[in-house]
C-alpha cells in the first residue's frame, strides 16, 4: 500500500505494509531481483559444470565431444579426407526451413479453411482434409520422410520420381507440419467471436471479404506465438532429412564422426542449431510479453 | 408515404424454441418504430431476421415493396440498404476508427479510399468523433465506441437503420450521448426499427411502439397511447414492472 491510498478512519495507517518489497502476484522486477537472479544463475551453472568436469569420465568426454581441433575441422570440412563442412551444410537446413515454412503457412491455411467451411458441397473435401490431418499428425515425421524419399522414386513416375532427395525431404516436412499448423489456424479462426462476422456481413461484406479483412487478421494475431513455436521445432526437424542421404548439418556431422571417430562434429551441429533457434525463441517470448501487456492495458496497438 | 419494411406472419425457431411466432409489422419510410418487451421476447431476433443475418422459417419480409426472403436474393445487396448496430458494438478491434468506417465503403461499394476517408471523417466529425480517427476501438469509451458503430453503419448510406439495444451495454452516464445521435438521425428522417429498454427514450422518439411478448406483437400503438392507456393486460403488467423498477 503506498502513501496515497485511502485509509479508513480508526485504522492505523500503513498497517498493511509488508516488511520487504510489496506483494507481487507472479514474477518480480527491480534491481534487487536482478542481482538475486544473476547470483543464483551463476551458482546453478557452476554446480552443473563442476559435476561434469569432476566426473570420472570427464577427460574422455571432453576429447570425444569437445576437441577444439575436431570441432574446427568438422566446421570447415575437408573433401579430400572424405568429410563435408558442417558449417556449410547448415545453410541447406536454413534453406529447407525457409521454403518449407512458406509452403506450410499456405497449405495449413487452406486445410483449416476447408475444415471450417460449412458448405454442403464441400463435404467430401472436408472429409478428405480431416483424414489428412488425422493421418499426418499420427504418423512419425521420419516415416513420412522415408515413405516419400524411397517410395516416390520407386514409383518411376515421369517428373515426380526424378527429383533430388532434398525435395522429398521438404515435401515430407510440409505434409507433416501442415497438419499440425492447420489445427493452430483452426484454433485461431475459432477464437474470433461470431459477432465479428455478423458485424462484417451486416455491412454488406461477402463471406470471403469478411474472412480476409475481419476474421483472418484477428485469428493470425492470436496464433503468432504457437506458430513460431512450431517453426522452432521445424528448424530442428530439417535434420531428419539427412536420413535420405542429403548432406545437411547433422548428416555432415555424422559423416565426420564416422570418418575420424570423434563426436565433436555433432557438438558443432548442435551449436549451429542453437544459434538458429534461440533468436526465434527469444522473439516469440517478446511477442507473447507484448501481447500480454497489450491485453492488460486494454489497448490494441 | 411509401412502405419501407413489411413483415408478414414471420416465424423463426432455434431448435425446439420458437422465438418469433407470427410477427406482422409494416414500417413506413421516415417512421421510427420502437420494439419493447422483456429479454427473450424476440426483439433482437426480429431485427436480425430483417437484416437476413438469421434465415427465417416461414412468412415473408419485403423492403420497399420487394420481397427479400424469397429465393435468389443476394443478401449482400439487401444488407447494403440496411444498417444494423449491435448491443456490444462489435467494432473491429484490429483496425483504427477510421478504417472501421471506411472498410465497407471501399470493399463493397468500391469507393476510392481517399473519398471514403474524407466521407468517413465528415461523418465522424458530425458526431463529435473527429479526434478519434486514428485511435483503436479499445482506447475509446463505450459511448464513443457505440457512436463509431453507428457511423460505421451510416457510411454505407443505408435506407433503414436497425438498432439492437444499443445503450444496454453502456454505463448510465454514457447513454445520453448515444441517444442524442439517434435523435438526430430520426430528425433527419431516417427510417428506424429500434429494440430498446429505454422507455423514456422510446416515448420521446417513436412514431409507434410495439410491445412484444413470447415472439408476438401484443400491442402496436403510438407512444402516447401505449404508455398511458395500454389496452392489453400483458402490456399493462410489463409497464407496471418497468415503473416499479423506476425505469419509466
Amino acid at each position: 500500500m503506498d502513501a496515497n491510498s485511502p485509509v479508513s478512519p480508526g485504522q492505523p495507517a500503513g498497517s498493511f505494509v509488508a516488511a520487504g518489497r510489496g506483494p507481487r502476484l507472479l514474477g518480480g522486477g527491480g534491481t534487487g531481483a536482478t542481482v538475486v537472479s544473476s547470483v543464483s544463475t551463476i551458482v546453478v551453472l557452476g554446480i552443473l559444470v563442476a559435476i561434469i568436469l569432476l566426473a570420472p569420465g570427464a577427460r574422455a568426454v571432453e576429447h570425444a565431444f569437445f576437441s577444439p581441433t575436431d570441432m574446427w575441422q568438422s566446421f570447415i570440412g575437408n573433401p579430400r579426407k572424405g568429410y563435408y563442412s558442417v558449417g556449410a551444410a547448415i545453410w541447406l537446413n536454413i534453406r529447407m526451413f525457409l521454403v518449407a515454412e512458406v509452403l506450410i503457412l499456405a497449405l495449413a491455411l487452406l486445410v483449416a479453411l476447408i475444415r471450417q467451411s460449412a458448405s454442403p458441397a464441400l463435404f467430401p473435401i472436408r472429409i478428405l482434409a480431416t483424414g489428412y490431418v488425422d493421418f499426418f499428425r499420427g504418423v512419425p515425421l521420419i516415416l513420412v520422410i522415408f515413405a516419400l524419399g524411397f517410395g516416390v522414386p520407386a514409383l518411376s513416375l515421369p517428373v515426380a520420381s526424378s527429383q533430388p532427395d532434398v525435395v522429398y525431404g521438404v515435401a515430407a516436412l510440409v505434409l507433416s507440419y501442415s497438419a499440425y499448423v492447420s489445427e493452430v489456424y483452426r484454433a485461431g479462426l475459432n477464437s474470433v467471436h461470431q459477432s465479428q462476422v455478423a458485424a462484417a456481413r451486416s455491412l454488406g461484406l461477402s463471406k470471403s471479404t469478411a474472412l480476409r479483412y475481419v476474421v483472418l487478421p484477428q485469428a493470425v494475431r492470436n496464433i503468432i506465438p504457437p506458430l513460431l513455436n512450431d517453426f522452432i521445432s521445424l528448424q530442428k526437424d530439417t535434420a531428419l532429412v539427412g536420413t535420405l542421404g542429403v548432406i545437411e548439418a547433422n548428416k555432415a556431422a555424422s559423416i565426420y564422426s564416422e570418418t575420424v571417430y570423434n563426436f565433436s562434429s555433432f557438438t558443432v551441429a548442435a551449436i549451429l542449431f542453437l544459434i538458429l533457434t534461440i533468436p526465434l525463441a527469444r522473439f516469440t517470448d517478446r511477442l507473447i510479453e507484448r501481447d500480454r501487456r497489450r491485453r492488460l492495458a486494454g489497448g490494441n496497438r | 408515404m411509401s412502405e419501407a419494411i413489411r413483415i408478414d406472419d414471420l416465424h423463426k425457431s432455434f431448435g425446439a424454441n420458437e422465438v418469433l411466432r407470427g410477427i406482422t409489422l409494416a414500417v413506413d419510410s421516415h417512421e421510427v418504430i420502437c420494439l419493447i418487451g422483456a429479454s427473450g421476447s424476440g426483439k433482437s431476433t426480429l431485427l436480425r431476421c430483417v437484416n437476413l443475418l438469421e434465415p427465417i422459417d416461414s412468412g415473408r419480409i419485403s423492403l420497399f415493396g420487394q420481397e427479400v426472403t424469397g429465393p435468389r436474393i443476394d443478401a449482400n445487396l439487401v444488407r447494403r440498404q440496411i444498417g444494423i448496430v449491435f448491443q456490444a458494438f462489435n467494432l473491429f478491434p484490429h483496425m483504427t476508427v477510421l478504417r472501421n468506417v471506411t472498410l465497407a465503403p471501399t470493399k463493397v461499394l468500391k469507393t476510392p479510399p481517399a473519398r471514403a476517408a474524407a466521407e468517413a471523417r465528415a461523418l465522424l466529425d458530425r458526431f463529435g468523433l473527429s479526434d478519434k480517427c486514428d485511435d483503436y476501438p479499445d482506447r475509446l469509451s463505450g459511448g464513443q465506441q457505440q457512436r463509431v458503430a453507428i457511423v460505421r453503419a451510416l457510411a454505407m448510406q443505408p435506407q433503414i437503420m436497425l438498432l439492437d439495444e444499443v445503450t444496454s451495454a453502456l454505463d448510465p452516464e454514457l447513454v445520453a450521448e448515444v441517444l442524442e445521435v439517434i435523435t438526430e438521425l430520426a430528425a433527419g428522417g431516417m427510417t428506424m426499427l429500434i429494440a430498446t429498454h429505454e422507455m423514456g427514450f422510446a416515448r420521446d422518439i417513436a412514431s409507434r411502439v410495439c410491445f412484444l411478448e413470447e415472439g408476438t406483437i401484443i400491442e402496436d400503438a403510438p407512444p402516447a397511447e401505449l404508455f398511458t392507456t395500454p389496452r392489453d393486460e400483458r402490456t399493462r403488467r410489463f409497464l407496471r414492472r418497468i415503473v416499479q423498477a423506476k425505469r419509466l
